[in-house]
């Protein structure tokens, strides 16, 4: 029994965010539920924590930073210094000015990039994944909340029922 | 619900009676439905212009850049100015889904993914330039840091077209995945209602599984804002490292430290100009005009307006510290823009930027879709224009009065040019056919606030939804 769940559809977000409140307040554990737009203030409502990722950015931007003073100072500086224009390449700090622009590109460069690829593997998208949605018409206009059954299917079914779904379905995972 | 109110006195984005069903189904409209005659043929055209284009690069790369107009004095003409041209361009998407996210413009939303096609698509003409432009482009890779084959010499990182390189890249890749990120929810919802196999494998495979959960959702946003905080001064970077391919060098009419905000403002003056020309014909021809309204027009004529303004602020800044100066070389640089063989070029640049968005500042012009459409157009000719009296007019006075000489460009650069838009058309439609062109999952979050279905609801003190009585019928309790 422990696979199977309910699941109650809304047509409305202001409708999902009085159900979940109100399943939160009778105690029950929500599995997930599907959106098709990002509703505000649903992840605080469902005690989700809050994400990381922006924290991975900062950290990805200093890699990035690190990376282009590395990779400059070894080229320009140490590898083959050269004097153009009378601006001998001695020191990377007084060589500097010049180095900034690209300084500041490979910190947005790793930033972005290794940010966005975090999410896309924590959240599982990649091409040829298949899509999770139970139900289709979570991407166009229905919100879809699931919980887990554990011998209380009809405590649930009344539950769900009281807080507006417009669709209540019981299924295996 | 408090939530979503908005000031009465803002009027709706959203117009017409429009549910969130109802905007998955004007938004999936094009992609599910067959191209007409007219798409067709402005799809023929623009594909005769880009083979037109492929010709003339494959004439220009096996033959050498002597086929362009360039010579010894005016080395740099129409490949840098059609690359400054449409880098410009390419300013306004990310401008528009970067800059107004983090000031939190709602308007944004119905704009910001065509707007970011747009980006792209003008990045990826930009870059052809150079490249042909380096004569041998199957080398083009020698501009990435790696020791070339002579021995261990590197790139130059002290170089302004070093820079150029990182920054483009940069910023043409943060600007797909930024694009690319926002478009997995939408092409989830085309991929939910496909019913061709083959359509439902496609958009399988573009919408990388996106399931739209809780979690996900929060994810997405906080990546959406910190790649908005990202792209925000990557985007301004962009054309100021452009503007330092000028800048840094020693030839008067380059040599100005105003540079870097003055190409910015003429970017996102560009960018926001073609993004009026194209979103006033698709709005039309795909049926968006409840989307893209006029007041989304209107804004985007007021940023044309001001950074017009900007733009013709520096013009006149350059002119004054030519003067203030005192630097003769720097004078004359300018005198002989204004007044010497290249004054047509002059007065067009400052007839199209400077004067014709002045007209903004009337309601009734600003809010007239053919007005602005001309407006737009004429915007693009000047501000191409103003590459190319900067880059030529500079050049073809040379510090030895024996060198000066006038370009004339040859059919090759003109071919190549025209290829180009012709390339990026081709691009563009093929995108207006495929992908979800409003970021409809973004429009559906604001519809209850800036809808006009649901302004009219709370402005007659109803509640913004109905509890379904259905699923309560079945319940016996509530009976």
């Amino acid at each position: 029994m422990a696979n199977k769940v309910i699941q109650a559809l809304y047509n409305d977000d202001d409708i999902l965010m009085l159900a979940v409140k109100k399943v939160k307040a009778a105690k029950y554990h929500i599995e997930e539920v599907y959106c098709p737009f990002p509703v505000h203030g649903l992840d605080k409502a469902m005690g989700l924590a809050p994400t990381r990722i922006a924290i991975t950015a900062f950290m990805y931007g200093l890699v990035g930073l690190a990376v282009a003073i590395t990779m400059m100072n070894y080229i320009m500086i140490e590898d083959w210094p050269q004097d153009i224009g009378g601006k001998p390449s001695f020191s990377y700090l007084e060589n500097m000015p010049a180095f900034v622009p690209i300084m500041f590109e490979l910190t947005v460069f790793f930033a972005a990039h290794l940010m966005v690829i975090t999410f896309y593997m924590r959240s599982k998208l990649w091409p040829f994944k298949q899509a999770e949605n139970p139900d289709v018409r979570t991407t166009d206009d229905l919100f879809l909340m699931e919980i887990e059954i554990h011998d209380n299917e009809a405590a649930l079914q009344e539950l769900l029922a009281d807080t507006g779904a417009v669709e209540i379905k019981v299924s295996q995972k | 619900m408090a939530s979503h109110y908005e000031a009465p006195i803002r009027k709706p984005l959203v117009v017409g009676d429009k549910g969130y069903h109802d905007v998955t189904l004007d938004i999936v409209a094009p992609v599910e439905g067959k191209a007409n005659k007219q798409w067709w043929i402005v799809f023929s055209i623009a594909l005769v212009a880009f083979l037109w284009g492929i010709g003339c690069i494959i004439y220009t790369v096996s033959t050498g850049i002597g086929t362009w107009g360039l010579n010894k004095t005016v080395g740099w003409a129409w490949d840098i100015t059609n690359f400054v041209w449409w880098v410009g361009i390419g300013h306004a998407g990310t401008l528009i889904s970067a800059v107004l996210l983090l000031f939190r413009q709602k308007w944004r939303m119905a704009i910001n993914r065509s707007a970011e096609a747009m980006t792209i698509f003008s990045v990826v003409q930009a870059g052809l330039f150079p490249i042909i432009h380096m004569g041998r482009p199957w080398l083009a890779y020698w501009v990435l840091p790696i020791p070339n084959q002579f021995g261990s010499l590197w790139v130059n990182f002290n170089s302004p077209l070093l820079w150029d390189v990182f920054a483009i890249s940069t910023y043409l890749s943060v600007s797909l995945v930024f694009w690319w990120t926002g478009l997995l929810p939408d092409f989830a919802m085309i991929r939910d209602r496909a019913v061709k196999p083959f359509q439902k494998k496609i958009y399988s495979l573009l919408s990388f599984g996106w399931s739209g959960r809780a979690k996900d959702w929060q994810r997405f946003e906080e990546v959406s804002l910190v790649l908005a905080g990202l792209a925000t001064p990557l985007v301004l970077s962009v054309h100021t490292i452009v503007s330092f391919d000028f800048a840094t060098s020693v030839i008067p009419g380059w040599h100005t430290t105003i540079f870097p905000p003055y190409f910015v403002a003429g970017a996102i003056f560009s960018g926001f100009a073609m993004v009026n020309t194209l979103l006033i014909i698709m709005r039309k021809v795909s049926n968006l005009e409840a989307y893209i309204t006029v007041q989304h027009i209107e804004l985007m004529n007021i940023v044309i307006m001001i950074t017009g303004s900007i733009v013709g602020c520096a013009y006149i800044t350059e002119l004054f510290m030519a003067w203030y100066s005192g630097v003769e070389y720097e004078q004359y640089a300018f005198l002989n823009r204004a007044t010497g063989p290249y004054a047509w070029a002059y007065w067009a640049m400052m007839t199209c930027n400077v004067f014709s968005p002045q007209f903004m500042w009337s309601k009734r012009l600003r809010t007239s879709i053919m007005f602005s459409f001309g407006i737009s157009i004429v915007v693009n000719i000047g501000m191409w224009f103003e590459r190319f009296v900067i880059i030529v007019t500079s050049l073809h006075r040379d510090y030895l009065p024996s060198s000066w000489t006038m370009f004339s460009p040859t059919f090759v650069d003109i071919g190549i040019f025209i290829g180009t838009i012709g390339f990026f058309f081709v691009l563009f439609l093929l995108y207006a056919r495929t992908f979800p062109v409003i970021a409809q999952a973004e429009v559906k979050t604001i519809l209850k606030s800036s809808g006009e279905k649901y302004k009219k609801l709370r402005d007659a003190g109803k509640p913004l939804y109905e509890m379904p009585s259905s699923t309560k019928s079945n319940s016996k309790k509530d009976q």
